[in-house]
């Protein structure tokens, strides 16, 4: 009897754990309804789905009703969204490629629903109520990329990769292409480590290999490996050197490490997409990109904190460049073996 | 001067990687010796380096966040020495849920701290490294930054030498294993099973979260929900691997921490795909197996609950 009831107590524990971190809260404004689902972060994750609530707020100041439900484990994606398309909202998002799938049957299931979802690009037409948003991480990969060039002193950056893939291999490129263009600026060769460690979540792998590459002679990490990637951020700190942050300004981590990040703004997405919505823009079956042009990526303000002035306006030349097209961005090794031979 | 920097930076990064797991696996070692199957040490991992991380941010102290670590690892464990030994439940249940528990509770308590944020924000200061405490000026230095490792490294051959001692050396260290191999002799000679088991399952706990709370302070800084990811079940593996003994679990986590270490000196390496290398820990773990090690005797009693008067 006895074991019973503790066995029971211990279920008990654990529904507990599980609701009262799915906390739920509806604002009631007036206007078009959007709500959003989050993957297992929640919405003070200090990463994108944070931001992507960011957006959602700023659409809430211009009348719109907005709402979301927070998933504590993978298998709520499903039933979060069910239960959202319940209550008929003008759009629905889904919060990080985790929720392909989720999305993807929910848009099957209800064809008369609009969803959107995150860093995830559905082939085109093949779901015509859902929509993709991505990012031109190659861009803003680019401008870290041409500052690390321009403030190594040692002539040797590093990079590290979570995962091999076409999404992922925007960063590697776009960066390799920034070190270079700097590099063909300052008249000299810059030797780029690139690193894959086949982990977003191993804080000790990102950690180890980026001490091996500042022992190499690296002075400047800039890794794309998630909370893995948080150990080359803390490899920087215990050895004083620079350290490029990925997504978010990741410069709270090690206020006098971190050189810059390249930054994913996730909100804006959610706001520009949203809105695209509701101005009757017919959306469903398309990706859409968004780059610096639409300040979709970018670099953080507190860049300045560490690079000195001259190099932040050259970045800026750098920016408008890209964005009128004179620079233009590889994403696969084939597009940056033929830009770097144009580039002499 | 290249192949020195390289050698030293494998072993320091070998025990960067290790001491976590040495902890741990020690913790493994003590309960399963006394007959208590732990298959929680991962959520007690995790749960410790929850501990750690918040009252290492709060009070900005390692030693006091590690002692919390410990703290919060012995908790849970005492939660599993009452189901395992008085309410005589299914161990690896429990250890399962556990498992679930130490995250979750983890993950709510940094929720409850930090703002609704799963995770923690940056502890202040890390464990120590033994250079700085040593007072060597390593900025010039690059052979003494590669050789670089925290204190905490060892502790952790302090206690696989402790418990070695206590467990073959001491009378203490008989009756444990007497409770593991044939709990109802040693009753019968008067050792108190029931309390031996409670001791050295809580013991579990503590060293796991203490793990775990080396794994927050020196590696991540912080407390995340994949802090841990998978160290509780390798530390696991290494107390099978080494035989059920301090010394053979401590190599055991060295030798994993090594080919972790291999991976990282040789990534980048064009030749050598990553996934290829990715796979190399557990090939090595592998082969050693079927080379190196005899066979494993668990112990006799290992994951049975022990009725008074059972023979």
């Amino acid at each position: 009897m006895k074991r019973k009831l503790f066995c029971l107590l211990l279920v008990l524990v654990l529904m507990l754990t599980f609701v009262v971190s799915c906390g739920q809260k509806d604002d009631k404004t007036k206007g078009k309804k959007v709500a959003m689902i989050t993957d297992i972060g929640g919405i003070n994750d200090e990463s994108f789905n944070q931001s992507a609530w960011n957006g959602m707020l700023r659409l809430e100041k211009e009348g719109v009703e907005i709402s979301f439900l927070e998933s504590a484990k993978e298998a709520d994606y499903k039933t979060n969204l069910d239960r959202k398309t319940e209550e008929k909202p003008d759009l629905i998002w889904g919060i990080g490629f985790m929720m392909a799938d989720a999305v993807a049957d929910a848009s099957k299931a209800h064809k008369d629903q609009l969803y959107a979802i995150i860093d995830v690009g559905y082939p085109d037409g093949e779901l015509p109520n859902a929509v993709g948003a991505m990012f031109h991480s190659e861009e803003s990969s680019f401008l870290v990329g041409y500052i690390a060039g321009h403030m190594t002193k040692t002539d040797h950056v590093g990079f590290i990769l979570g995962m091999e893939g076409d999404v992922m291999f925007r960063f590697q490129y776009g960066y390799l292409a920034g070190v270079a263009y700097a590099a063909k600026e300052l008249g000299k060769e810059i030797k780029v480590d690139c690193v894959t460690i086949n982990t977003f979540g191993d804080t000790a792998v990102g950690k180890a290999t980026a001490t091996k590459m500042y022992s190499d002679g690296a002075d400047i990490v800039y890794h794309a490996a998630g909370q893995a990637g948080s150990g080359a951020i803390t490899a920087a700190k215990e050895l004083g050197k620079w350290v490029i942050g990925v997504d978010l300004d990741q410069s709270p981590l090690a206020p006098d490490n971190v050189l810059t990040s390249a930054l994913k703004n996730v909100d804006q997405a959610v706001y520009g997409l949203s809105k695209k919505v509701f101005d009757g823009e017919q959306v469903g079956g398309k990706t859409f990109f968004f780059g610096l042009k639409d300040g979709g990526v970018g670099i953080p303000e507190t860049s300045s904190k560490h690079v000195p002035k001259e190099i932040l306006d050259k970045t800026k030349e750098v920016e408008k460049k890209i964005i009128d097209g004179t620079i233009t961005c590889p994403i696969t090794e084939e597009e940056f073996k033929a830009w770097k031979e144009k580039l002499g | 001067m290249e192949l020195l920097n390289t050698v030293l930076l494998t072993v320091s990064i070998t025990l960067m990687y290790s001491s976590p797991l040495i902890f741990t696996s020690l913790g493994g070692v003590i309960t399963q010796r006394a007959g208590v199957d732990n298959i929680g040490l991962e959520g007690m991992m995790a749960f410790g380096a929850c501990g750690a991380a918040v009252v290492g941010y709060f009070t900005a102290n390692p030693w006091t966040g590690l002692l919390v670590g410990a703290l919060f690892g012995g908790f849970l464990a005492f939660l599993h020495a009452f189901i395992s030994v008085t309410a005589k439940g299914n161990q690896i249940i429990s250890g399962i849920a556990i498992n679930f528990i130490g995250l979750g509770v983890g993950i709510f308590i940094t929720r409850r701290l930090f703002n609704g944020a799963a995770q923690s924000s940056t502890v202040p200061n890390g464990i120590p490294k033994v250079m700085d405490l040593l007072g060597l000026d390593k900025t010039e230095s690059r052979l003494l930054q590669s050789a670089e490792f925290d204190v905490t490294v060892i502790f952790g051959f302090l206690f696989a030498f402790l418990i070695w001692f206590i467990l073959y050396k001491t009378k203490t260290g008989l009756r444990v294993r007497a409770c593991g191999e044939h709990p109802g002799a040693a009753d019968t000679l008067g050792v108190n099973v029931t309390l031996i088991r409670y001791i050295c399952t809580t013991l579990s706990g503590v060293m796991a979260g203490l793990g775990g709370g080396i794994t927050a302070l020196s590696i991540a800084y912080r407390f995340t929900p994949t802090v841990i990811s998978g160290q509780g079940f390798i530390a696991l593996a290494a107390v099978i691997f080494g035989n059920w003994k301090p010394i053979g679990a401590t190599l055991a986590c060295l030798l994993f921490g090594f080919a972790q270490a291999l991976t990282v000196i040789l990534g980048g390496v064009p030749w050598m795909p990553s996934e290829i290398l990715k796979m190399l820990p557990y090939v090595l773990t592998l082969l050693v197996l079927m080379v190196f090690v005899e066979r494993s005797t668990p112990p006799r009693a290992l994951g049975q609950p022990y009725f008074k008067g059972q023979s």
